[in-house]
């Protein structure tokens, strides 16, 4: 199977643009509520200069032919009231100051107005916003210009900039986390219906091969079809795949019986002994001809099996009977006695029947091929944290210390050239004890001579 | 103490250089090694005095030297001849509310000024330490048969009805020369509209003027004046225990509470100092025997006063419009109409 690689989330993709998205929109905020704000506030001190200098203006009158102003105490007291900001004023009637900060600059160049003129200053140190209004007044019969200036640092206002900022920077990060983590869930949540469909596929046992029938979000939907035509496709190939073994399993097996029945009653009518003996030789050939094929097959058969293992709760016990009576026949002709011994206590294992029968008769019949006559075989079930199968043989054993390599395919011991074998029988029931997540482990008869096959399955 | 101290007094002490008038310099040299810190102030010596031994007694590597001058000849030290002082206090609100709205004055921000209630700093420059009020002072005798004043209109009643007792002997500031009369007295312009009533009455009866409160005070208890209106009672009541034959009375419609404050001046040459003064000026209240010595009530939360009548005058550019030349001009032009009908 190719390791797909990866080539970046589509989560994290979209969690990032969503966040630089929530960044952008943060900044923006946070520089309107700067400005808003600030203009708001500079608004606020403006109309406060305004209305003072309006009431400063108001209060000048003429008195025997000289301008006189009553300073009202709200004048100044109302700049006071929002800040403790610096103060300054200056009343000029004709060029000429009143009363005032006579160095308080003025722009004198403005036309009468009442309405207030605002200008940002240095003054004495400080930043300083003005508001000058002018009015006329006539004194006698003359008619004088009389400009009023109201100053005030912006201190104040600095510190409610200072603020204004500090809240802005917290709402705006406030925002800016918000809206992540929001997006965050936004994209796992959109994502969903690809994660439940992915689980959903992941989950399927390795037989099911039916169409995904899940609810598709539109976007999956190519994808989705493409998967589901796909899997029609495996279906058919397997299925003929398997109709395949089956039809060469009949196609060889069945001829070679006949061939067989039809040699041993040549056999019979047979009078010459050497062409007897010919004759036998064919149907020893034949035999393992068909033992081959059987195994063979029988390895096709487990090799697909496994791909697809399809586990059900079975009793090794029953099993194992069932393995000996089959094969206790092809003893008896040895004079080979088999010995089975199994525990009390009931238990199963979870497997495939029909693959765990054919390594353990695959095992045996191994023990009884290279057993000589008239010994014994013992099967021994121990159960403990596994369910452990042993087959102890008689036998010669394995000669050679490459025990490894006995299980792969086609592979024989060194010491068994006079017997024929097709190197499969430990291939199957190693990899039937693999797929089933157990071992086959192989050794050598404790008690003298012979060899110890032991086939090791979890307990269900 | 105040053996350790070489104090010597030079009253009306007058140099050449210095062309603002001085009352009193008084120096007080420190134990240790030390800076010196030059104060100039509106207190009297003998009421400044225990605070400077107490501090003294505190950081004794400080000698002081102590200067008293009027309010207006203060402002003038600082505002228009920049005389080089460490420290201003003044009973003038509105003179160092102007200085510090000016310029002429150090910020200066301390544990010990933070802690300061909002209304008692201004900029962090104006640094108020005492709140004092302004009282009818009576003479006990003069009123054994007449109905002591609650209000102003009670109080205008009883000059109508009695001239011939009160004549001539009603005593107040001078607002011409007298910082703190001129602040108390444009404070009642704006709150009562009896202010000018009052005047006038008191005018008719040839009201005596006082340049200071300790005159003021003697002739009230004297005899020779039935009251005096707008006394500090900070004065009034460390006189009391020793001058029989006076009461204080606080009117019911409105008392002005004025606010003893300090600045540091820009000519400052010991910052440090100055602002380990207005440190232990700040905390007057953990001293409470220095309190009763000196009979400056300290700065308290606001939320203490005893009834809606008191009202505290507030540190702001407010304090300037009776600055204003022109509106001085004016207030004093009708002040003294009325006040002096001959």
């Amino acid at each position: 199977m190719s390791v797909l690689k990866p080539t970046g989330s589509i989560r994290r993709r979209l969690v990032i643009q969503l966040a630089i998205i929530a960044a952008l929109l943060s900044l923006a905020f946070f520089f309107t509520v700067r400005f808003v704000a600030e203009q708001a506030a500079t608004d606020t001190q403006d109309n406060i200069l305004a209305a003072s200098a309006t009431s400063i203006a108001d209060a000048v009158y003429s008195e025997g032919g000289a301008v006189r102003l009553e300073l009202p105490y709200s004048a100044l007291s109302m700049l006071g009231t929002i800040s403790e900001d610096r103060v300054f004023y200056r009343v000029i009637v004709d060029g000429e100051t009143l009363t005032g900060y006579e160095d308080l600059p003025i722009n004198e160049a403005r036309n009468a107005s009442r309405t207030p003129l605002f200008e940002t200053m240095e003054y004495r140190g400080d930043n300083v916003r003005t508001a000058t209004v002018s009015r006329t007044l006539s004194v006698g019969n003359q008619s004088r210009t009389v400009l009023v200036v109201v100053g005030q640092t912006r201190l104040g206002l600095a510190a409610i900039s200072t603020r204004i900022t500090t809240t802005a920077t917290a709402v705006g990060v406030g925002f800016f986390l918000f809206a992540t983590a929001l997006s965050a869930f936004a994209a796992q949540n959109a994502l969903s219906p690809l994660n439940k469909l992915a689980e959903s596929v992941a989950r399927r046992g390795p037989n099911d091969l039916r169409p995904v029938v899940a609810t598709t979000p539109t976007e999956l939907v190519p994808l989705v079809s493409g998967l589901n035509s796909f899997m029609r496709r495996l279906r058919d190939a397997l299925n003929r795949s398997e109709d395949l073994i089956a039809e060469a399993a009949h196609r060889i097996r069945t001829p070679l019986a006949t061939v067989r029945t039809q040699a041993e009653v040549i056999h019979r009518q047979m009078e010459r002994p050497k062409n007897r003996n010919s004759v036998r030789e064919m149907i020893r050939a034949v035999d393992e001809s068909s033992r081959s094929a059987g195994q063979l097959l029988d390895h096709a058969m487990v090799t697909f099996r496994s791909d697809q293992l399809e586990t059900q709760d079975i009793d090794p016990k029953e099993l194992l009977h069932e393995v000996v009576d089959r094969l206790s026949p092809t003893a008896e002709l040895k004079d080979i006695q088999i010995d089975l011994q199994l525990p009390n206590n009931d238990f199963s294992i979870s497997g495939d029947p029909i693959l765990l029968q054919n390594a353990a008769r695959n095992i045996l019949d191994n023990a009884i091929k290279y057993s000589p006559g008239e010994t014994e075989i013992v099967v021994r079930l121990i159960p403990s944290d596994t369910c452990r199968i042993d087959f102890i043989d008689q036998g010669r054993g394995f000669a050679d210390a490459d025990i490894r390599n006995l299980t792969k395919r086609f592979s024989r011991g060194t010491n068994v050239n006079d017997i024929v074998g097709s190197g499969l029988g430990l291939t199957i029931a190693d990899d039937v004890a693999r797929a089933h997540g157990g071992k086959l482990v192989i050794g050598t008869n404790d008690n003298g001579v012979g060899a110890c096959v032991s086939l090791v399955l979890p307990l269900s | 103490m105040r053996i350790a101290c070489i104090a010597f007094i030079l009253i009306l002490a007058f140099s050449p250089a210095d062309a603002f008038e001085i009352e009193a310099k008084r120096s007080y040299a420190s134990v240790e090694d030390g800076s010196m810190l030059s104060i100039i102030s509106t207190a009297d010596v003998e009421v400044f005095e225990p605070i400077i031994f107490e501090f003294q007694k505190r950081h004794p590597d400080i000698a002081i030297e102590y200067v008293v001058a009027s309010s207006s000849e203060v402002m003038r030290a600082l505002h228009d001849e920049n005389a080089s002082y460490d420290l201003g206090i003044s009973s003038a609100m509105d003179l160092q509310t102007k200085l510090a709205n000016d310029g002429f004055t150090r910020r200066y921000v301390s544990d010990a000024t933070s802690l300061l209630p909002d209304w008692a700093t201004w900029r962090d420059r104006v640094f108020a330490f005492t709140q004092e009020r302004a009282v009818l002072v009576i003479s006990e005798s003069t009123f054994e048969e007449l109905p002591i004043p609650s209000n102003r209109e009670d109080l205008i009643e009883l000059l109508r009805e009695y001239p011939e007792i009160f004549d001539g002997r009603i005593g107040t500031y001078d607002v011409r020369t007298s910082g703190t009369g001129y602040l108390f007295a444009t404070q009642d312009s704006r709150n009562t509209e009896s202010f000018w009533r009052l005047t006038e009455v008191m005018g008719r009866l040839n009201t005596r003027l006082y340049c200071c409160s300790g005159a003021m005070l003697a002739d009230v208890a004297s005899g020779k004046l039935a009251f005096a209106y707008n006394v500090l009672d900070s004065y009034a009541n460390s006189k009391l225990g020793d001058t029989p034959g006076i009461i204080t009375v606080e009117m019911d419609d409105f008392v002005s509470v004025m606010l003893r404050t300090a600045i540091i001046p820009n000519t400052v040459k010991n910052y440090e100092a100055a602002g380990t003064m207005i440190d232990f000026l700040s905390e007057l209240g953990n001293y409470p025997e220095l309190v009763e010595q000196t009979g400056l009530p300290p700065v308290e939360a606001r939320d203490s006063y005893e009834s809606q009548s008191v009202r505290p005058i507030r540190l702001g550019p407010g304090l300037m419009v009776f600055l204003d030349k022109m509106r001085k001009e004016s207030f004093l032009r009708s002040w003294v109409n009325s006040i002096e009908q001959r």
